[in-house]
């Protein structure tokens, strides 16, 4: 019997789960708005602009979500500034210490790109603001590093849970590239889903679509080494949360796929990015519940 | 930094009597679960099930019992933080609450901890927990606050058989030794020293005597460190950004020229 199973839970629920799957909506959006804007070369202007709308406020429930799971959420800021002295409080070792410094940082970044598209959709004013515009160097810059931190928002809660010793988390070390490939095939499905109700090009979402059929092909090889890598402790999957994972994987990436690949229009162009969607927050959930229950 | 102290667990002398929960609770003021109405569990004479934010002294119960229930023996076994030279919930604390002390041991500060619970995940024995009360994780501080007025901690003061023996790590590592070769010339060959030696997390400054396997004392068998997974999990994710990096790059640039 795996070692992980002399520990006890720590109680990481659903605030928890919504921060993971809002976290991972939120750094995906992000890096892949970045992502488009270096790689499209200012067409899908829409589809950035939009994920950089999304970003934001999504990352500051993230922070709400966070402080309000904390047995004492009025000490939150103890993550950053050692309460005694007063010093930064960081830790390489500790994936939530930089991860909370990650968050704080992504969410600066997230706010400057954020007044950025306001300024430039002319819904604010301030002349300041066109140094943020993504084609200026300031605005380059703030793009760039807020996605790298987008990256490692997107993958250190995968991380996070395998710096423990718990059931399930601590007996694989994917976790990490498998949130992060939900990450980018749940906001590739967002923005597709919310681009298509706007203005964004019809070439902006087909080049989205498939970026989010690749993803998917790369998230069930992520699970799939994921389960092989847990060797004997997958068997406590033999139960409602291994039908919950395959309702997942069939529902979330197998059923969305084949739908893409068949070429469904019509409700189908909604209903395979929703599902998407759908399925990376059960596949949080499955995640954290399933090592939840053992003990 | 004074010597490293700790507890030497003689479980063979153990008999269950529980005056370490109620001096730990006691003298640490812990307080009552459920309003101090507790279900009896069913599980022989144990009641406090686990070690928890409010339970940091803990007395195991295992009844081994052949079938015809002729043959048989009860294991008593008081459990706590075992304080390891490497600790897991000290690595992953994001906040510095949990330090090290010039004993050695391992101690939470309740002032810093702000309740985020990686401890309690990050602990190889299922050692910490809230306390509902501070909202805080806790457990075991070996009594750093008797240490530094030079008493014994409330358990082992209270201690009617010597089960719980504290002292210097160097002078119980001798102890139990000693007491190891008199059970084993005495013919208890299954004896044996669980987190004595360096193997076990650098070490445990609260260690045991046991005469079963650790599963059975709901021990783990290899307990390690939560930072064993931090390289390969971050390499992985690193190979996973720079896969999406890629793939966008092909999917975003490749409709160019469809796109008129």
């Amino acid at each position: 019997m795996s070692s992980t199973f002399f520990t006890a839970s720590p109680h990481w629920r659903w605030l928890i789960v919504g921060y993971f799957f809002l976290g991972g909506l939120a750094a995906g959006s992000y890096f892949l708005a970045t992502l488009m804007d270096l790689f499209a070369r200012g067409r899908d202007r829409r589809l950035v602009d939009l994920g950089y709308l999304l970003a934001f406020p999504l990352v500051s429930v993230c922070g709400l979500l966070l402080t309000f799971d904390l047995g004492r959420p009025e000490r939150f800021w103890h993550m950053l500034i050692q309460s005694e002295t007063l010093r930064p409080m960081i830790k390489t070792y500790s994936p939530m210490s930089l991860g909370a410094w990650a968050l704080l940082l992504f969410g600066g970044c997230s706010f400057l790109s954020f007044l950025a598209v306001l300024a430039e959709r002319g819904w604010l004013s301030w002349p300041v603001l066109r140094r943020l515009s993504a084609a200026a160097p300031v605005g380059r810059l703030v793009t760039v590093v807020g996605m790298l931190l987008a990256f490692y928002v997107a993958g250190y809660t995968g991380v996070l849970l395998s710096v423990t010793n718990r059931p399930i988390w601590a007996d694989t070390t994917f976790l990490g590239l498998t949130f992060l490939i939900s990450a980018a095939s749940t906001s590739a499905a967002l923005l597709a889903l919310v681009g298509s109700r706007g203005e964004a090009s019809d070439a902006g979402i087909e080049a989205l679509t498939r970026f989010d059929a690749t993803m998917l092909i790369l998230e069930v090889l992520a699970i799939g080494a994921l389960v092989a890598s847990l060797g004997p402790v997958a068997a406590v999957w033999l139960n409602g949360w291994g039908v919950l994972l395959a309702v997942m994987v069939v529902g979330g990436i197998a059923l969305p796929l084949y739908m893409r690949l068949a070429g469904r229009g019509g409700s189908a162009r909604a209903l395979a990015p929703a599902l998407v969607i759908l399925g990376g927050l059960l596949f949080r959930a499955v995640i954290i519940f399933s090592s939840d229950r053992l003990s | 930094m004074a010597e490293p102290m700790g507890f030497f667990t003689d479980t063979t002398v153990c008999i269950g009597c529980k005056a370490c929960e109620v001096a730990c609770k006691e003298w640490n003021q812990l307080p009552a679960a459920n309003g101090g109405i507790r279900p009896l569990s069913g599980d022989s004479y144990d009641n406090t099930r686990r070690l928890d934010g409010i339970h940091w002294r803990h007395v195991k119960f295992i009844e081994q019992f052949s079938a015809d229930r002729r043959q048989g023996r009860w294991l008593m076994m008081s459990d706590v933080c075992k304080h390891c030279v490497r600790a897991g919930c000290l690595e992953v604390c994001p906040t510095g609450a949990i330090v090290r002390t010039e004993f050695d041991t391992v101690v939470i500060q309740a002032d810093a901890c702000n309740g985020c619970r990686d401890c309690i995940g990050a602990c190889p024995f299922g050692v910490i927990d809230i306390n509902p009360v501070s909202g805080t994780a806790q457990k075991c501080t070996l009594c750093y606050d008797r240490l530094k007025v030079g008493l014994e901690p409330a358990c082992a003061k209270a201690c009617p058989t010597k089960s719980i023996n504290f002292g210097p790590i160097a002078d119980l590592k001798q102890m139990a030794r000693a007491r190891l070769g008199q059970l084993q010339h005495a013919g208890e060959g299954g004896a044996y020293l669980y987190g004595a030696d360096e193997a076990i997390l650098g070490g445990l400054n609260s260690f045991y005597l046991l005469v079963d396997t650790p599963e059975v004392y709901g021990l783990p068998p290899d307990p390690k460190l939560p930072s064993r997974n931090l390289k390969p999990s971050g390499f992985w994710s690193v190979l996973g950004a720079v896969t999406i990096a890629l793939a966008s790059m092909i999917s975003f640039r490749n409709r160019g020229s469809r796109d008129v």
